[in-house]
């Protein structure tokens, strides 16, 4: 038997032959180990990993059977799939330390997950090992309503927490569009967004302090009450290191008082150009609305059938327009808001009279993107980003994309930031067509990039992108980035295969991204 | 790479009725689910979510995985209470995806010879049988009233049964005297309006005879001459839940043909997880080339109670009730039917009548139909849930439209030594139609 180091066996060709996974382990000619092997060549049996975590976990916080694993395989990203050996879920930080103090003895790969509804496998096992599920340390610890912060575990649910503090009057600001499952650790560590960011920023902007395990089980404690700390800021490193940084256990969160007044506009057009003059012209008058959103035709079908909204079918585009702030002179605002509107031939302006009517508006929106699965029976979400004035140029090119590949491509936008959510129809059992969505999804991404925009607005490189980084960055660039990835995480135990670019892979798919990067 | 996708075959599942997989597709493994699942909420193991679920369905769809012990945990520790469709923005049919696969393991896979003959008696010996419930029902009246029942628990003789049974024996309500059977046909009061069937059901009739007492008064009021059937048999819900769905399709069969006779504008019912598998016979017998067409049309003609009085602007009742009462959603009204609104509208209308909105209206009270029994420990969590919100409403009374919600929260309500009562809400309007 010949065992070498470092490289991975594929897990495709070991399955049924036993329980255990072979990943650790490569094989020349045709003998097979038996035994699984960490990197560096110490040992340590699946059974045993299962014995030592529970020791620390209790029994009933480790799953290890095949069944319960192989739905952790993936996350709300399904092309790329790997299953972990052993799941584990914390509650408390010393438990996470004692956790990661195993893995990194043992050298077991090992990664954070939240809700497992990031869109660039942010939670994939790339590896295998184990995956640490912080949906069991969920509780609040604190709310200062006087200094506006909470200090909340990881595992805490976003929308939970704004209904936390909703009867006072106060909410968590950042809600992508799963904030009725995602969790607060994993939107600090994709740095997500939502449509509120257009007025009140990304995730980061919302986060004062963390309390870091790091890959070696030391726990640190970055940021805090002060607006302006002192040294550098390490809060910002972390915020959106897509979990290959550290895991946290802890996040000091900025709160805010709800808006005295919100008023939401959802306009009506017959054309996306027109949406999308509007947008510019809204953002022309130096009009900042809480939120600008625009979805396409084929969206509003699918949205209307999920919500039964009232959106007519035949439009072009909708734009969802929120003002929030303060009721003095917000009439006159939302006044202006409709002459843009008229002024690019809006069809219909409907405004919400009643938080419900508003919440209906907010609900197909939200929806939408899994409202789309009702088109097809698999789609690939594309999170790309252009200068807003780019706008109908680029959709317009988006359109001849989904032409030339024969693929429906409805679209979901944050209008006002100029976050594009081009989602690609296909069907994932029909091979010819997935390579074709990927195709399509490069080349959208690639025509972002060319009018000076970027590849990914919120939903994070992950799996997904690594291999699109030299678009954007310099080898330059990506080294410095590398260096400082290994400051945190110098063994690539943590969450390893990520973010950079990869030159080889273990899927078809990966290859594909290899040949066209 | 070969992805799962590129088969197609239903690998681990054979031929009759297996889940369907286009609409296992459907799920786009958003996550938007999670936290509205119970069994999720409580545990926080993905398997037990209904994206996990799914994915475990197709996995077996796929070949990967086979139909095994663990499989099959999951998806009976799944109270079917569909809480799952209701957040769902792709439209996954979650019931119908589960109740097939259930479908599958109780024909592939073999259970412990006890709990079988348990299963086979229950769902293929007795509920299709009105006759047989009926002298069970009379059994056990005279089990519980002799002081047998008494001399059996103090006996510890029931220590020797599998756990179900005695679990079964455990939540048992005293059964309140049989409404014996009910007329074929009343008629209307005043004007005749409509022509409605009522399905009798099969715990309703000996469990719960004063609904269906306040069924008939309510709906005679409101100018409908009732038809109750004599030949019709339980609907089917615990079958399908339960996966003996081959039972079921005959039971459904016989229904269609009954109420086909019976010529009647609407189908009513008053127990909110039997309307839901009503209304879906036309899935059930979706392949039946005989009866694909019947089962849609009588589905259709199916009406939740609430639903119907709502819909033809019911008679406002006059006498007063001076109760706080608060309105618990049964699953297969909100989540099976989307039917929320009209039992508090109904509530709402009767004079002096406070209704206030309970926490968490919305979540599993633990029944589930025979969940309760099949997995105490999950249901009393969940009913431990209900309650505590429950409490926090300090309502007189509780009003839900399921038979086996109430007997759950009834019991919640025993043990937390409160004195509310749990009614149906048609039994509060009837009251107040005096
Ligand atoms: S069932 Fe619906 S909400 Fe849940 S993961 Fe699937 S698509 Fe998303
Ligand atoms: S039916 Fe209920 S218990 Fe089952 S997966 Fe859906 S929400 Fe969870």
């Amino acid at each position: 038997m010949i065992v070498e180091e470092g490289d991975y066996f594929p897990k495709k060709a070991t399955e049924g032959l036993t329980g255990i996974h072979f990943k650790y382990i490569v094989v020349k000619g045709l003998r097979l180990s038996r035994e699984p092997k960490t990197k560096q060549g110490v040992f340590m049996d699946k059974k045993k990993w299962v014995t030592e975590l529970a020791k620390i976990v209790g029994v009933g916080n480790v799953l290890s059977a095949r069944e319960d694993l192989i739905v952790y395989e993936c996350d709300g990203h399904t092309i790329d799939k790997a299953p972990p050996d052993v799941v584990v879920f914390p509650t408390s930080t010393q438990q996470v330390v004692d956790i990661v103090k195993f893995a990194h003895r043992e050298k077991i790969p090992f990664i954070g997950r939240g809700a497992g509804t990031g869109l660039s496998g942010g939670a994939l096992p790339l590896q295998g090992g184990i995956i640490i599920e912080f949906c069991k340390m969920n509780r609040i610890l604190e709310i200062d309503y006087e200094n506006k912060r909470a200090v909340v575990e990881p595992g805490v649910v976003n929308l939970h927490l704004s209904e936390a503090l909703s009867e006072q009057g106060y909410y968590y600001v950042p809600d992508p569009s799963s904030q009725a499952s995602c969790t607060i650790g994993g939107n600090i560590a994709e740095n997500s967004g939502g449509p509120h960011t257009l007025k009140y920023g990304v995730t980061t902007n919302h986060v004062l302090g963390l309390e870091v395990v790091l890959p070696d089980g030391e726990v640190i404690q970055v940021g805090g009450k002060m607006e302006d700390p002192l040294g550098y800021d390490l809060t910002g490193i972390l915020v959106g290191s897509e979990g290959t940084f550290g895991l946290v256990t802890k996040a000091m969160v900025r709160i805010m008082r709800k808006p005295e007044a919100v008023k939401t506009l959802l306009g009506i057009f017959d054309t996306v150009d027109d949406a999308s003059s509007t947008v510019s012209g809204i953002i022309a008058r130096g009009i900042i609305p809480g939120a600008l959103e625009m979805m396409d035709n084929l969206v509003i079908q699918a949205v209307e059938a999920a919500t039964q909204i009232g959106y007519p079918l035949d439009a072009g585009a909708v734009l969802i327009i929120e003002l929030d702030g303060f009721k003095e002179g917000m009439e006159e605002l939302a006044d202006q808001i409709i002459q843009v509107c008229k002024e690019n031939r809006v069809r219909e302006v409907r405004v919400a009279r009643s938080e419900e009517e508003r919440a209906i508006i907010w609900k197909g929106r939200k929806g939408a993107f899994s409202a789309i699965g009702r088109l097809s029976p698999t789609y690939y979400t594309q999170d790309g980003v252009i200068p807003r004035t780019r706008l109908p140029e680029v959709l317009r090119k988006i359109a001849e994309i989904s032409q030339k590949y024969g693929l429906r491509i409805p679209n979901v936008f944050h209008a006002g930031d100029g976050n594009l959510h081009p989602l690609i129809l296909f069907d994932l059992r029909d091979k010819k067509q997935v390579e074709k969505a990927l195709e399509a999804g490069r080349e959208i991404l690639k025509v972002c990039v060319d009018v000076g925009g970027s590849i990914t607005g919120e939903h994070g490189i992950g799996i997904e992108k690594n291999n699109y980084m030299p678009w954007i960055f310099t080898p330059e660039d990506l080294e410095a980035m590398r260096r400082v990835k290994a400051v945190f995480n110098p063994d690539n135990l943590l969450n390893p295969g990520k973010v950079f670019p990869t030159s080889k892979g273990c899927s078809a798919e990966a290859k594909f991204y290899g040949k066209v990067a | 790479m070969e992805t799962a996708e590129s088969k197609v075959l239903n690998l681990g599942f054979d031929n009759i009725d297996p889940p369907n997989y286009d609409r296992i597709l459907g799920c786009i493994h958003c996550g938007l689910c999670l936290q509205k699942c119970p069994t999720y909420r409580e545990l926080g193991v993905e398997a037990d979510s209904p994206r996990g679920r799914i994915y475990l369905i197709k996995s077996v769809a796929d070949g990967i995985l086979s139909i095994n012990e663990k499989f099959v945990d999951h998806m009976y520790l799944c109270l079917d209470c569909r809480a799952c469709e209701t957040a769902c923005p792709s439209g996954v049919h979650f019931g119908e995806i589960m109740e097939a696969a259930r479908g599958q393991i109780e024909r592939n896979w073999k259970r412990p010879f006890l709990t079988r003959l348990i299963r086979d008696t229950v769902f293929k010996g007795i509920f299709p049988y009105p006759k047989r419930i009926k002298l069970l029902a009379s059994l056990l009246r005279f089990y519980q009233r002799s002081g047998l029942q008494s001399f059996v628990r103090r006996s510890g003789l029931l220590k020797i049964l599998p756990g179900d049974l005695e679990q079964m024996e455990q939540m048992l309500p005293p059964l309140p005297a049989s409404a014996g059977n009910l007329p074929e046909v009343v008629p209307a009061k005043g004007e005749k309006k409509y022509r409605v069937g009522l399905i009798s059901g099969c715990v309703m009739n000996e469990m719960f005879p004063f609904i269906h007492q306040a069924t008939l008064k309510v709906l005679t009021e409101n100018g409908c001459e009732v038809v109750i059937p004599k030949y019709q048999n339980c609907c089917g819900a615990l079958n399908i839940h339960g996966g003996v769905r081959e039972v079921a399709k005959k039971m459904a069969r016989n229904n269609i043909d009954v109420f086909e006779r019976a010529r009647v504008d609407f189908i009513i019912i008053n127990a909110a997880g039997c309307g839901s598998t009503l209304k879906e016979y036309g899935i059930l017998l979706e392949h039946d080339p005989n009866y694909a067409e019947k089962a849609k049309t009588f589905s259709r003609k199916v009406r939740d109670i609430s639903e119907f009085l709502v819909k033809i602007s019911f008679k406002k009742p006059t006498q007063e009730i001076r109760k706080r009462v608060t309105y618990d959603d049964p699953c297969h009204l909100i989540h099976g039917q989307k039917i929320s609104k009209q039992p508090r509208i109904i509530l709402e209308s009767i004079p002096g009548l406070e209704l206030v909105e309970l926490k968490e209206a919305d979540w599993c009270c633990g029944s589930a139909g025979i969940y309760n029994i099949t997995h105490p420990e999950m249901s009393m969590k969940l009913l431990e849930r209900k309650m505590a919100c429950i409490k926090a409403t300090q309502a007189d009374i509780i009003a839900t439209g399921n038979p086996g919600c109430i007997l759950q929260i009834r019991m919640g309500v025993q043990k937390h030594g409160m004195s509310a009562e749990v009614l149906h809400p048609v039994e509060l309007l009837a009251q107040a139609y005096e």
